[in-house]
């Protein structure tokens, strides 16, 4: 634990889009909500003027992308969770598609120290299911489980873990130790050299479609498994309708199956690759306008449960080249709220409770993460962050934390935006700006750090 | 006219000055001294990713006519092969002051990324990119098509358009650039087109299109169509799964000699039978058929030079013009006036 024992009086906050409210924060802890933190606060603490913020507690990602250790020239652990913070995240899953891949307790650990060193987020490792991705044999799961990164979501993200026997097998292994695996639905075989959703625009644009049952099917195979062996399973980046009736069929059966939407898919279509723009090639691919009311209805009513980024930095020789050769995937972070407010809660399906449960509280407890997705009451932990709903910005990639230039949001005005970012009781980001990381604690053995 | 990318760009308008254009570049051709002034100092650059001796010495052969410098740059043999990006192929390209840039590419959108990307400023001809397009090839068969269709009805080729023409596009539509483009111009015009070709080899999405789609060839035929262009069956799909065999799809889709004689029989005497070339003798097409009088194979050979003339001429010369209007004078070298525009 911080050390730190500098209090923050925040004032006025409108709690989770409710009434305003004052909250203490003491030594990384919510010591006092309402009027008795303004009573508690004393002389020395720090006074934030929060008339008309909402305060939320701290986001949390299932969904990054840190690309660290391998690709440190598209993103580092240190870069990508200053984004984080900027985006309003207190904790962010690291993929596991890094190089060398994150299939070892060795890779994790080193990625947990990292984060741990960087201090600006929670940084938690998710594990390979199978050894390099490549979906033959499993990986060590439970030594990664049993590492000082103490991981508990485990995915092959980029791949699919394919293989039937394979999928069932690490969906039963987790059981040991309350692990999850959470699956890119993807059917490799119908998805052979894929670049867009396939469907009227495919068919004009002559480039390969990756069809929708692709996904879909993997989904149907998966809630199956998972119920046949009573395991939990969590689907990444679900993308179209199809796959929404799917899982509401299985959630209504009881199958133990959370899912995840990107901020993306909620607002983007499959149009916008009419320009051929690299901007836009993301996997799974921006669908239809069909598939992005059905995502948002499916967030609304719990269907799927939870906001994923899947930020995914790329250097821009990898975006400035031919669709076909271009890399998959969108920066997110620093963006993932304001989409997301204009998706779901400019349009009056979801409230700020809604996007605090889908945001903060599921995807904590989807990756077992103790101290992160609570509520904003006393003697919880100070994960918390202020933003402006009424502010309007335009997306400018070049200014961002991220070292990835590759928004698709680039030039577009959204509505929101994150003033401060309480990370363990400490300001990571203050004023809409970077603050400093949360120190290390001096009485914690180095080698932890 | 900026650049020529798709023929879902070009308005019925637009269509009918390039092939109107591409007439009197015709007449040219039809002279002794095949050769125009017009692009005198200009330089076209044919950016040949893919090979298609074809394409590139019918694009070039339009160019000199028209007096242009021209330099082929061949993705194999250059610098490409080892790495360099499309981005820096272009710019080097930019730094050379090329006026067009006639660009073949294996990757769909290729040409749209080049024009749209602010990478080069030249004129951008796409010359087949991907599946997706191959407009001065459908520009070539439009203006076939039309030349027969003035013929018959004893009409002047130039103004008109292809009102109440049925034409059959037959093959394996979902990786032809050929067809695309063809779907579009030719519907332009006002042409009726049915496409036919096995169900595995029509795009997912193509209900939209503005065409008929039909599985049976036969069935296509009775409907007494006035041209049939048959597609180039790719190699690389013959053992795909698309079909069972290349005798299967010969007898099921294949112009063969019973269709032929069908023709005849069914008294389609005006009917044309097309090929974007090269052609599979005895797979898509037969012999007799290719070589027949209702062949128009060579005939669009000729009119594709006459018909990237005229692309040609109409980007580069309405775009001197344009940059006239806005430089100071048209004697200021290119990179000034680029610099005028761009504080503008």
């Amino acid at each position: 634990m911080t050390t730190n024992s500098t209090r923050y009086l925040i004032r006025g906050a409108s709690l989770g889009g409710g009434e305003p409210a004052d909250l203490l924060i003491v030594d990384g802890i919510i010591a006092a909500v309402g009027s008795d933190a303004a009573r508690d606060a004393g002389s020395s603490a720090h006074s934030i003027d929060a008339e008309g913020l909402i305060a939320l507690p701290g986001m949390v990602d299932l969904h990054t992308h840190l690309r660290e250790p391998g690709r440190e020239d598209a993103e580092t652990v240190e870069t990508g969770s200053r984004a984080a913070a900027l985006g309003g995240f207190t904790a962010i899953h690291a993929m596991a598609n890094s190089s060398p891949v994150a299939d070892t307790a060795g890779v994790v650990e080193q990625v947990y120290s990292l984060g741990r060193a960087s201090g600006w987020v929670e940084v938690r490792p998710v594990g390979a299911v199978t050894v390099g991705l490549a979906g033959q044999r499993m990986a060590e799961l439970g030594a990664m489980a049993e590492s000082r990164a103490n991981v508990r979501v485990f995915s092959d993200d980029g791949v699919c873990v394919s293989d039937p026997v394979l999928m069932r097998r690490a969906l039963e292994y987790v059981k040991a130790f309350d692990g999850v695996i959470a699956q890119h639905a993807q059917e490799p075989r119908l998805t052979e050299g894929a670049q867009m959703n396939e469907g009227e625009v495919s068919a004009v644009l002559g480039l390969t479609g990756w069809p929708a049952v692709a996904e879909e099917s993997i989904i149907a195979r998966d809630v199956l498994l998972a119920q046949h062996v009573d395991s939990r399973l969590h689907v990444c980046h679900v993308s179209t309708a199809g796959s929404v009736d799917i899982l509401r069929w299985a959630k209504a059966r009881g199958i133990r199956v959370t899912a995840e939407v990107t901020p993306h898919h909620l607002l983007l279509t499959e149009d916008l690759v009419r320009s051929y723009n690299p901007v836009y090639k993301v996997n799974p691919p921006l669908r239809t306008a069909t598939d992005v009311q059905a995502l948002r209805e499916a967030l609304a009513d719990g269907t799927i449960d939870v906001i994923g980024t899947d930020h995914a930095p790329h250097p821009s020789e990898h975006k400035e080249c031919e669709w076909a050769q271009a890399a998959m995937g969108m920066t997110g972070l620093e963006t993932a709220l304001s989409v997301v407010q204009h998706a779901m809660i400019e349009t009056g399906l979801m409230d700020w409770e809604g996007f605090a449960r889908a945001t903060s509280g599921s995807p904590a407890r989807i990756g077992r993460l103790k101290s992160q997705g609570r509520p904003l009451g006393k003697g919880e932990p100070a994960n918390v962050v202020l933003v402006d709903p009424a502010a309007r910005w335009t997306v400018e990639p070049d200014k961002m934390a991220t070292k990835g230039r590759n928004s698709p949001f680039a030039g577009t005005v959204l509505p929101g935006r994150v003033t401060t970012t309480f990370y363990r009781g400490h300001p990571t980001v203050l004023n809409g700006a970077l603050n400093s990381p949360l120190p290390t604690d001096p009485e914690e053995p180095a080698w932890n750090i | 006219m900026k650049h020529l990318l798709s023929t879902s760009d070009l308005s019925l308008v637009d269509t009918l000055q390039l092939l109107d254009v591409a007439e009197e570049m015709a007449a040219v051709g039809e002279r002794e001294i095949k050769k125009l002034p017009a692009l005198r100092g200009r330089t076209v650059v044919n950016l040949f990713f893919e090979d298609s001796t074809r394409t590139r010495i019918s694009f070039e052969a339009a160019a000199k006519r028209l007096s242009a410098d021209v330099i082929n740059f061949a993705a194999k043999g250059s610098s490409v092969s080892k790495g360099e990006s499309l981005k820096d192929t272009a710019q080097t390209l930019e730094a050379m002051s090329a006026d067009a840039v006639v660009i073949r590419h294996p990757a769909s959108g290729a040409p749209a990324r080049l024009a749209a990307s602010g990478w080069i400023d030249a004129a951008v001809v796409n010359a087949g990119d991907g599946t997706h397009e191959h407009p001065t090839q459908a520009l070539l068969d439009a203006f076939t098509l039309r030349r027969h269709w003035a013929r018959i009805t004893g009409t002047p080729s130039a103004g008109t358009d292809l009102g109440g023409m049925r034409i059959l596009i037959v093959g394996d539509i979902l990786h032809s650039r050929v067809a695309r483009s063809n779907v579009w111009l030719l519907t332009t015009l006002g042409a009726h087109i049915t496409l036919v070709g096995p169900p595995t080899l029509l795009p997912v999405g193509v209900g939209s299109w503005p065409c008929e789609v039909l599985y049976n060839l036969d069935d296509a035929v009775a409907t007494r169509p006035d041209a049939v262009m048959m597609l180039r069956l790719q190699a690389e799909r013959m053992n795909a799964a698309f079909f069972p065999s290349t005798r299967e799809y010969s007898r099921n889709w294949g112009f063969d000699d019973a269709r032929l004689a069908l023709l005849d029989v069914m008294g389609l005497d005006d009917t044309v039978i097309m090929h974007p070339g090269p052609m599979n003798r005895g797979l898509e097409i037969s012999s007799a058929a290719a070589d027949s009088p209702r062949s128009t194979v060579l005939a669009q050979v000729r009119n594709g030079v006459s018909v990237r003339m005229a692309a040609l001429y109409l980007l580069l010369s309405g775009r001197g013009h344009h940059e006239e209007n806005r430089g100071a004078g048209g004697a200021l070298p290119r990179t000034a006036n680029r610099m005028t525009q761009e504080q503008a």
